[in-house]
């Protein structure tokens, strides 16, 4: 299904008879049906437009308050004590945490991902590659709840040893300094990320992938390429603006999960010295909001918690941006 | 198929240019790639596998006591075993059927605005605006109705406004599936309807929605089955209760998710850890149910050609 | 009930490039008028402002006058949806709705209009189907889907589902250009037979189809590519092929370029 990267043969070249759709035009008319059904359609739409302004409103809305009593700088700071006639909240360490974790699971999700999309599209025997796409379609089916118990309860036992190891042996570099975190490192939440994230990564790079122009494929493996030589000269160059996109929407994805995250987080004690290091705890954004829902019980603390949703939603809307231009720009050279 | 014809050849002479194999080392790094490949196949399935197996052994026998699909958690302690997920089951699919309810046709609409009417800046401000709701992570859909329905409105935690959020998360992803499944419709169909003098909105209901119904309904599908799975909405509005409870407008209602992240805190308790391992298994159950009830209606239900 | 169109001055435009230009001519009742030319000449395009069908294109509009039987098309007061009811068209690939049967084809079009009843609809769909020369074929499987048919009995049940709300004048847009030779035969076989009650409009890319049967013949031609397509001449689909008045027409129909 393609319904993330909006790319389809929909997209080909329209011509005046076929191809794009009849919009916007005279085919409708004045009589009632017409009228109230187009209404109807535009008021939907009308009514999209306005539920994500009111989002964004509403956020700000109640955000600002909750700044303006800030008395430690909201973008800079390490605190979070929210309640209080003084309260003192900073963001810098939910957005390492989350930016981290994230860009570990891209480094691990789209090298595998990629993978498992070619094999299933250029590998895998004929009777396999349906079963085997299914099989990664699986991943996603399992809720994010899940992989939280599974990651706190079975999969963390299996990653300690290698997180042991990487400290000892590169404890020398920040980003592996020992620490002595026992429970989910950022290591930790990244690889569990990763998983999640790994079906978005091979479901639009398959669909691409298999997009790629026979002629282009024949016209390497005529000129007695091998089949590597075939997917590196035609299939990945064709299908890099789609892996580009899938990763971007896959990196959006893991900066706004949740549940999985906060039920696997090591919440650091205020005051604790900084670190660099990938095997510290922390919390992203959403594990902090998740985590603290008891806590909103005053506009102060909703709002700050509001604020800290509100830099999530504008860093997963970023991300999504990319993604969209990548492909709006796959599409323009495609037609 | 050859692999090597020798493009370019120089040698010289009557003799055929021979059929051999590319150089070693091309050979050598086409079948490390396949080994990759395959590597990254298999890494990709074990933790499918683990989970599974995980989840199965840990919770799988508590369903198949007759008591999980009939019975709520009423008056059971953390300690003691026993008690069904009914009122969770029960809760998940009524907060499902009602995001549905108000998301699908909101999200239909939308659609066929974006694919059969829109032209111009709106249109693209509805479809910039479907983006970014693709993107808004679920805890802040959660929050924004948590500002309007608790900050702003006063009114309490209930079964209702988890509906709301979840169907901020649904929309974008009916919108797309559907503006896919519309445009596929081949444009013949449309230009066929207008000749026979039907009006727009007659073809766009009798002719076009029909040919991409049973794609529609699948995008439905697996968009519900992507929101079932949501946690978030639900830590922040819907608290767990663990009797049954189906007043979507009062009063805290149990979901397969709340049932998980309760017994999550009695890790101690051999019985709750059973029951969350039961709870999550149910869960992954009904959306692996949608997901498949949705493949069947993609593969069964196109026109036939 | 076949009617003449009247078309004078008829200039059509996408957007800012005009496809079109300049076009006067008669069509006259209970006959068969083929459009020939080369590809790109603005004949299909010409043929779908006679049903307004070229407004569904986003861009598309005409300047100048069609009159059907002294009724201006273009009038301010008219409803293009009414247009096509009466103005009926057929189109280059057979293109049967998918999720419907036969029968509900050929009924398409009186049920989306609102007629009702069951016996009144089973007259019109026989009636149709005898009249696109079908009816032997699929009498016995009239539920069966109208995709499952071949090419040919396709483009027929298109032709059936066309007449079946009873339309003045049928236009086709190359409508064998996807058949075979036979289905085609049973197609212009068809024509024939249309042409006692429809005024019938073709465009076709075949000159011997043209030849075979059109009654009047109009030629379309292009400057070069990016100018607007030209009515060159209509005139008896005899006199076309044999003697026309214009060098290019004869040039084109002796194969000289085109």
């Amino acid at each position: 299904m393609s319904t993330i990267t909006g790319v389809t043969a929909a997209d080909e070249t329209p011509t005046p008879t076929s191809g794009s759709p009849l919009g916007g035009d005279a085919a409708g008319t004045g009589r009632l049906g017409d009228r109230l059904f187009g209404g109807l359609a535009t008021g939907a739409g009308g009514l999209v437009v306005a539920l994500v302004t009111l989002i964004g409103v509403f956020l700000l809305w109640q955000a600002i308050p909750a700044l303006a009593h800030n008395e430690a700088s909201f973008l800079t700071s390490r605190e979070w004590s929210v309640g209080g006639d003084h309260p003192r909240f900073g963001i810098v360490e939910l957005l390492w945490t989350t930016v981290a974790s994230s860009l570990i699971a891209m480094a691990l999700a789209v090298p595998v991902g990629v993978g498992v999309a070619l094999f299933i599209t250029q590998y895998a025997p004929r009777w396999l590659s349906r079963p085997a796409a299914s099989l990664v379609d699986l991943l996603a089916a399992v809720p994010s709840i899940v992989y939280g118990l599974w990651g706190v309860l079975t999969f963390r036992a299996a990653v300690r040893p290698v997180e042991d190891f990487l400290q000892s042996k590169l404890g020398w570099f920040p980003l592996f300094a020992k620490t002595g975190i026992s429970g989910g490192t950022i290591f930790f939440i990244g690889i569990v990320l990763a998983i999640m994230v790994l079906p978005i990564v091979t479901a639009l790079s398959r669909e691409v992938f298999a997009q790629t122009p026979v002629a282009h494929k024949e016209g390497a493996l005529a000129l007695g390429a091998t089949r590597w030589e075939m997917i590196r000269t035609s299939v990945l160059p064709f299908g890099r603006p789609g892996v580009i996109s899938a990763s971007m929407l896959a990196l959006g994805r893991a900066l706004g999960e949740t549940i999985a995250v906060t039920f696997i987080v090591s919440t650091l004690s205020p005051g604790n010295p900084w670190s660099w290091s990938l095997f510290n705890g922390g919390e992203t954004f959403a594990s902090r909001i998740a985590n603290n829902a008891a806590e909103f019980d005053s506009p102060q603390k909703t709002g700050a918690f509001i604020a800290a949703g509100l830099v999530l939603f504008v860093l997963t809307f970023v991300v999504n941006a990319i993604a969209r231009i990548v492909i709006e720009r796959r599409k323009a050279f495609t037609e | 198929m050859t692999t090597d014809t020798r493009v370019g050849s120089t040698s010289p002479g009557p003799v055929l240019p021979a059929l051999g194999n590319p150089s070693r080392s091309r050979t050598i790094r086409d079948q490390v790639a396949r080994v990759v490949m395959w590597l990254a196949f298999l890494v990709a399935v074990v933790p499918l596998v683990w989970i599974l197996w995980t989840v199965v052994s840990h919770g799988g026998h508590l369903l198949m006591e007759s008591q999980w699909w009939t019975n709520s958690q009423r008056g059971i302690t953390s300690r003691r075993a026993g008690g069904g997920a009914v009122h969770a089951i029960q809760g998940t699919l009524i907060q499902a059927a009602v995001t549905a309810l108000i998301a699908v046709p909101i999200a239909v609409m939308t659609a066929i605005y974006l694919v059969e009417y829109g032209r111009g800046k709106f249109a693209k401000a509805v479809s910039f605006m479907v983006d970014i709701l693709t993107g808004i992570p679920s805890i802040v859909a959660a929050l924004f109705i948590y500002a309007v329905w608790v900050t702003t409105f006063g009114f309490q935690r209930v079964g209702f406004a988890v509906s709301l959020a979840l169907v901020l998360l649904m929309i974008p992803v009916v919108v797309r599936s559907t503006e896919e499944m519309l445009k596929l419709v081949p444009n013949e169909l449309r230009e066929a309807s207008y000749a026979l003098g039907v009006p727009k909105w007659k073809t766009i209901a009798k002719v076009v929605l029909p040919t991409a119904f049973s794609g529609i309904v699948t995008g439905i599908l697996l968009g519900l089955a992507r929101v079932m799975g949501e946690t978030a909405p639900l830590l922040i509005l819907g608290p767990y209760t663990k009797s049954i409870a189906t007043n979507l407008f009062s009063g805290y209602m149990p979901t397969l998710p709340t049932m998980i992240n309760q017994d999550r805190t009695e890790l101690g308790q051999p019985a709750a850890v059973e029951r969350m391992w039961g709870a999550a298994l149910t869960l992954i159950l009904l959306i692996l149910l949608l997901n498949i009830a949705g493949r069947l209606v993609a593969r069964f239900g196109s026109v036939k050609k | 009930m076949a009617k003449r169109i009247d078309v004078s001055d008829l200039n059509v435009y996408y957007g800012q490039f005009k496809a079109v230009e300049g076009v006067t001519m008669t069509v006259e009742p209970r006959s068969v008028t083929a459009f020939i030319g080369p590809s790109g000449c603005g004949k299909s395009t010409f043929l779908r402002t006679l049903n307004r069908m070229h407004e569904v294109i986003p861009g598309g509009r005409v300047e100048g006058k069609v009159l059907l039987d002294d009724q201006d098309l273009y009038a301010s007061d008219v409803d293009p949806v009414a247009v096509r009811r009466t103005i009926g068209m057929v189109f280059q690939r057979p293109n049967p709705f998918p999720t419907m049967s036969i029968y509900d084809n050929v009924a398409a079009g009186l049920r989306l209009n609102g007629v009702k009843g069951r016996k009144k609809l089973d007259e019109v769909v026989e009636k149709s189907l005898r009249g696109a020369n079908l009816w032997n074929e699929v009498k016995d499987r009239l539920n069966k889907p109208g995709a499952g048919l071949s090419g040919g009995q396709q483009q027929r049940l298109c032709i059936a589902r066309a007449i079946a709300v009873e339309p003045q004048v049928l236009l086709m847009d190359e409508p064998c250009s996807a058949l075979d030779p036979i289905s085609t035969l049973a197609i212009e076989d068809l024509i024939n037979d249309l042409k006692s009650q429809y005024t019938i409009v073709i465009v076709t890319h075949n000159m011997q189809q043209a030849a075979r049967v059109s009654d009047r013949t109009a030629f379309f031609n292009l400057a070069a590519t990016g100018k607007p397509g030209k009515l060159v001449e209509i005139d008896d689909t005899h006199r076309i092929f044999n003697n026309p008045s214009v060098k290019a027409t004869e040039d084109y129909i002796s194969g000289r370029f085109g």
